[in-house]
């Protein structure tokens, strides 16, 4: 690990004068410490944010409100959340370990690198780890790759399961920065890699989240994540959903659902909730709307298995939300 | 000389001897850096107080080995994806290779070496013994430690239940079975 200078914030306004003057936020730190061992991320200056007071969840009527710093084993295990937004725990728990869980934060775990092993390998071309050189991953080993949101400069999925779920239900965050305050939709924070893969996320010089606001919507009750992976534990997504549903007599009002593993962002799956809206809540609906997920995929060589994955697992996460009563 | 610094010494020189050194070491040591920063820090471990001066380096795995010789905590992947390393800090479960030790001022850590009386073996490491829950031994400790914090933390209730909530630990001889049976009789005994 490259020697760096390290700096505990008291106040958040201490962190962003720090972060905006260079140095990089450390929370939970089970992606930062990992790259920066492994000298993918080299920074000169870590601010510690972990003193904040950013370690909290709130409840009301309308909304769930979790802070930046919450683990994700924290806001898993609330018994707020698990009445109001079955989906984010059941989502935390697919994701990671329990050791890694335990200390990952919120805003981390928005915020973390991608999985694609060519980043991670300081031999291979990779345009997210040092812009220009190029994607191994292209004419690589590319089954785990994105089949949405690629481009010739980068195939890398987002690997955050929750940033998935967050994205169907709608959350947004709360942001400070040098400049001030402002709140940005989950979605939006992510940005497609098109010619620039090593700029990933909207945030500005400084910016720090700060917490998330998740709406109780009509349909966060019925809601499930389905994730499809190699073995059943601590493995990241080839596949996954989230998917949300408010029905009233048997007829879809209101849907949300994003996919996973599929994207090179957490990927909204708008024109099949167009699909379902006004019709009946059963499988025969599910599979005319799904088929429409995979209009704009770009398979890779080893990864066409993905555009047949697609619409099953949303099928699949669909029903599971249905089955809720 | 004891065992292991035998074996440092000699893996050490093999090592020096048998590779050419790394060209992504050799750029670090090209490029400038700033300063070495040493920092205080006090941690509880196995509830003896430590006060350490610490490189921001420094990882808690590190600390507990290198710095307090207490090498029972084990370092496998270094990378936090095999769980050998698992210790508690203030009573959860976590991978001490990903954790800064200056992350950790004022923390009460728990080890590997603090979970027996005296010689009175903990429940879970009898029950280790009882299911033969090891071959090589390499990466128990790790899983007696996340084996502690998945039964604190209620998720050993059945064997499908365990196998889930240990996964961050992986054993390369394949002892699940005998570790999540293991895990399985702790928790009923803590039960009871």
């Amino acid at each position: 690990m490259r020697p760096f200078e390290f700096q505990r914030a008291a106040s958040e306004s201490e962190a962003i004068a720090a972060a905006a003057a260079g140095a990089r936020y450390l929370a939970g730190g089970t992606t930062l410490v990992d790259l920066m061992r492994e000298e993918v991320e080299t920074p000169e200056k870590i601010v510690d944010i972990n003193r904040l007071p950013l370690n909290y969840i709130r409840a009301t009527d309308e909304a769930i409100v979790i802070g930046a710093l919450a683990r994700m084993s924290e806001v898993a295990a609330n018994q707020d959340v698990r009445r109001l937004q079955p989906l984010i725990p059941e989502t935390l728990t697919e994701g990671a370990s329990p050791q890694l869980r335990n200390v990952a934060s919120i805003g981390g775990n928005l915020l973390q690198r991608v999985r694609c092993p060519y980043f991670r390998m300081l031999d291979a071309a990779c345009n997210k780890r040092v812009p220009g050189s190029g994607c191994s991953a292209i004419d690589g080993l590319n089954a785990g790759h994105a089949i949405l949101g690629s481009s010739e400069h980068c195939v890398a999925t987002h690997p955050s399961d929750l940033a998935v779920s967050l994205v169907a239900l709608g959350a947004t965050l709360s942001l400070k920065g040098p400049r001030g305050e402002r709140t940005i939709p989950v979605e939006e924070l992510f940005r497609l890699p098109e010619s620039t893969p090593h700029l990933e996320h909207t945030l500005e010089p400084g910016e720090l989240i700060v917490e998330v606001h998740v709406p109780n919507g009509p349909y966060a009750r019925k809601a499930r994540y389905l994730k499809v992976r190699d073995r059943s534990s601590y493995e990241f997504a080839l596949v996954s959903a989230a998917a949300a549903l408010h029905v009233e007599n048997g007829i879809i009002k209101e849907v949300r659902i994003a996919a996973g593993g599929v994207g090179t962002r957490p990927w909204r799956m708008n024109a099949v909730e167009q699909a379902l809206v006004g019709k009946p809540a059963a499988r025969a609906s599910y599979e005319i709307a799904a088929a429409v997920s995979t209009e704009e995929t770009r398979p890779l060589s080893h990864n066409g298995f993905k555009v047949k994955l697609l619409p099953a697992t949303i099928v699949r996460a669909l029903e599971m939300a249905g089955d809720v009563a | 000389m004891s065992r292991r610094e035998a074996l440092q010494a000699t893996a050490g020189a093999v090592a020096f001897a048998a590779l050419p050194l790394p060209a992504q070491a050799a750029d670090s040591a090209a490029t400038p850096v700033p300063p070495t920063q040493t920092l205080p820090l006090e941690v509880t471990v196995n509830g003896r107080v430590h006060q350490l001066a610490v490189d921001p380096r420094l990882s808690v795995l590190d600390m507990l080995r290198e710095r307090l010789s207490l090498t029972g905590t084990k370092k496998g992947c270094n990378q936090g994806a095999c769980g050998a390393c698992t210790v508690l800090i203030d009573g959860q479960r976590v991978n001490a290779c990903l954790a800064l030790a200056v992350m950790h001022d004022g923390a009460k850590i728990t080890t590997i070496e603090g979970v027996a009386e005296g010689e009175t073996l903990h429940p879970l490491q009898v029950a280790f013994i009882e299911h033969d829950a090891f071959q090589c031994g390499y990466c128990t400790s790790g899983q007696i430690m996340s084996g502690l914090g998945c039964i604190s933390e209620g998720h050993a209730s059945s064997a499908e239940e365990i196998s889930y909530w240990m996964s961050g630990n992986i054993c390369r001889c394949g002892a699940y079975p005998g570790i999540v049976a293991a895990v399985a009789q702790a928790a009923k005994e803590d039960r009871t």
